[in-house]
């Protein structure tokens, strides 16, 4: 047998309580580079919660999260802060673009917040709003784009720093079925060809025929796959 | 798509002729490519249909060419098989009935004789994505608008089944019996 590569990133009894609600119970999940998982569920079964500790937005109550062998719970808050930046990239539902920026702006972000010179993180920007087929619109602020244009400038902004994870929740959730469908593609596209692996949270089955595997959560675990004893 | 009625086999080349006469190789080709979900068409298929489509005057027999190969009979449509395809075109379907599918069947018994229908429910959901990730495969691959229209169809009623097995999932969960 072949062995499979390293995972990239694991999570092994993941809990999470908010106040008397049991968001997850021992979630686990291991990523492998370049893979396209989706995570799948009903509404509550703690889909976003556990997103949320993968990407190290959220610290589980227990439970250990490694990301090339390191634990995310084991790096100070300017580490974790770093590496959500450069090595993660996230795309959420809503309004998650500053609305006070233009896209460019938006896109560059990640990239001025490392550090790297104005001109140069501008250049960059502009070639991933071009890539994402928005590159007209750079000067224009999110209040004036329409949800699938929003979600492509999101898109770039997630990748533009070149991540090896990318974490999507919802991404075509707001859309309309053609709108969705056409930002679902430039996000798979655009993480295959960067080899960034994609952790894509869906209800929406269409969505989840695109990933590489589905993992199914229920009442805040992982449910067993048809192999699996029950 | 299974042809239960021949009748629809014979419109659908009707269709096909509509673009122009064809033999029967050609035809089966188009049929292939037009409904890439579809099983591929037998020839015996092909020929028993053009038989019935010619006793029944719809198509004739234009010419026989042969090039390298064997000796091919090429059909054209007729006014009135131009006619009765449009009046195919002109009806509309009736709907379903679904409730004969062996999934409903099959989901219902387990549900009845207290098998264990969660696990069921749970396999049948792997396998229906499995078959929902093939055919997303086969859709961003294809070239042509009208491949990709018939295999969202197709999705679109997996899809459907999916929810219905998820739908089904939950309600076992909530009504705590398999009954
Ligand atoms: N910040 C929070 N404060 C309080 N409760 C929360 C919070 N976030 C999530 N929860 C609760 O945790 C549980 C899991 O929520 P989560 O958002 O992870 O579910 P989900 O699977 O993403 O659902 P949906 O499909 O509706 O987005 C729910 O009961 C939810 O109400
Ligand atoms: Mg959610």
């Amino acid at each position: 047998m072949i062995d499979a590569p390293e995972p990239i990133l694991s999570a092994h009894g993941i809990h999470k309580s908010f106040g008397r609600t049991v968001a997850l119970r021992g979630a686990a999940l291991e990523l492998r580079p370049g893979e396209c998982v989706a995570i799948t569920g009903p509404s509550g079964s703690g889909k976003s919660t556990l997103l949320h500790c993968l990407a190290g937005v959220l610290l589980p109550d227990s439970g250990v999260v490694t990301f090339r062998g390191a634990r995310l719970d084991g790096l100070g808050v300017d580490e974790r802060t770093r590496l959500r930046r450069i090595s993660f990239g996230l795309v959420l539902q809503f309004g998650q673009l500053v609305p006070e920026l233009t896209a460019l702006e938006n896109v560059a972000l990640p990239l001025l917040l490392e550090g790297r010179r104005r001109p140069d993180a501008a250049a960059v920007a502009a070639q991933w709003l071009e890539r994402l087929e928005v590159g007209q619109l750079a000067t224009t602020r999110p209040t004036a784009m329409s949800g699938g244009e929003a979600q492509r400038v999101a898109i770039a902004r997630a990748l533009v720093t070149s991540p090896d994870i990318v974490f999507a929740d919802e991404p075509t959730g707001a859309l309309d079925t053609v709108t969705g469908e056409l930002a679902l593609d430039v996000l798979v596209k655009a993480t295959r060809e960067t080899e960034a692996a994609l952790v894509l949270v869906t209800h929406d089955n269409r969505v989840a025929a695109v990933a590489d595997r589905e993992v199914v959560l229920r009442d805040g675990a992982v449910e067993p796959g048809p192999g699996d004893p029950a | 798509m299974v042809y239960t009625c021949t009748m629809s086999l014979g419109s659908v080349l009707l269709g096909v002729l509509a673009a122009g006469p064809a033999h029967g190789y050609d035809l089966k080709r188009a049929h292939d490519g037009r409904f890439p979900a579809a099983r591929p068409l037998a020839y015996g298929q092909v020929y028993a249909t053009l038989a019935r489509l010619e006793r029944d005057g719809l198509v004739e027999q234009v010419e026989t060419r042969q090039h390298a190969g064997p000796e091919r009979t090429v059909y054209a449509l007729t006014a009135s098989g131009r006619d009765e395809l449009r009046r195919w075109l002109a009806e509309t379907e009736q709907p379903g009935p679904y409730a004969a599918d062996e999934l409903v069947r099959k989901t219902i018994t387990a549900l009845h004789t207290g098998a264990d229908s969660v696990d069921f429910l749970r396999r049948q959901r792997a396998v229906h994505l499995e078959a929902m990730r093939a055919l997303t495969r086969e859709r961003a691959a294809a070239a042509e608008p009208g491949t990709r229209i018939a295999l969202d169809h197709t999705l679109a009623h997996l899809d459907a089944d999916l929810r219905w097995l998820e739908e089904t999932r939950e309600r076992i969960a909530q009504d705590g019996t398999t009954r």
